[in-house]
């Protein structure tokens, strides 16, 4: 028996105390990515984030020795309002061009001169397409679930 | 990711890599009771990275090979993180701004 599994989209929203333009200046330059998030893991060290400003634009991060590693692409590029992106990383934590969940990230005004950002990332249900791919990732110490670690030594420490 | 949290359930859900396992033989070697395991297990399995059948007469559990939920979860606490770094650099560099020229509040008054 095959099951789809439809999951409901991750939503993170919050208040930030500048205007949209700003906001969106500063989330698209990337300067507050955790650099430990990066498919190099740590081979190179990664150097920056990239989000070209275009629809079509590629989104990818550049190591210190100046490889790059592709992550996605830009679908929707509309400044100061809304970007959308295509997160194609997989469960392997790979780049993977068939797989495709969307990202939306929206700057709304809000009195006072601050910016409600809501973040959605959707369509987890497309990782089902790579589901091998995705039980490897579980599997794979180099994987998601080394990741995962990393991650909980942030949170606990 | 509080599943994970605990070191001991860490290390039962690692053993499970290697393939699904009966509580008792998850329990070999680690430093703590039988129905630690079991306890362990039901968190996992509550936080969608385990899942369990019965196999004869035992219970034999595994890692969750959807992974979905766990890969939900997991990004659901990233971008929580994520977003509060994205916050603390636009605040700052706004304060940055106000601080040692004006001329960034120009072309948005309205």
């Amino acid at each position: 028996m095959t099951r789809t599994i439809a999951l409901a989209p991750v939503r993170r929203s919050l208040l930030v105390k500048v205007r949209p333009e700003h906001a969106f200046k500063v989330f698209t330059s990337y300067s507050w990515w955790p650099k430990e998030h990066s498919l190099f893991r740590g081979n190179p060290k990664q150097k920056s984030v990239v989000i070209e400003p275009r629809v079509g634009g590629r989104w990818y991060e550049k190591g210190e020795d100046g490889r790059e590693c592709d992550w996605g692409k830009v679908l929707a590029w509309e400044p100061p309002g809304r970007l959308l992106l295509a997160w194609q990383i997989n469960g392997k934590f790979e780049y993977d061009p068939s797989a495709a969940t969307e990202v939306e990230i929206t700057f709304a005004p809000e009195a006072s001169g601050m910016t409600r950002v809501n973040l959605e990332h959707r369509y987890f249900e497309r990782f089902g397409e790579t589901g091998a791919a995705l039980r490897a990732g579980v599997d794979d110490p180099a994987g998601w679930s080394g990741l995962l670690k990393l991650f909980v030594g942030a949170a606990e420490a | 990711m509080a599943a994970l949290g605990d070191p001991t359930r860490r290390r039962v859900f690692e053993r499970l890599k290697s393939g699904p396992q009966a509580v008792g033989a998850l329990a070999v070697g680690l430093p703590v009771s039988r129905p630690a395991v079991s306890q362990h297990l039901k968190v996992l399995k509550q936080a969608g990275l385990v899942s369990d059948r019965p196999e004869g007469t035992r219970r034999v559990y595994y890692i969750d090979p959807r992974g979905l939920g766990a890969l939900h979860a997991w990004l659901d606490q990233f971008w929580g993180q994520a977003l509060v770094a994205f916050q603390a650099e636009a605040e700052a560099e706004a304060k940055t701004d106000a601080g040692t020229d004006t001329d960034s509040g120009e072309e948005e008054t309205s």
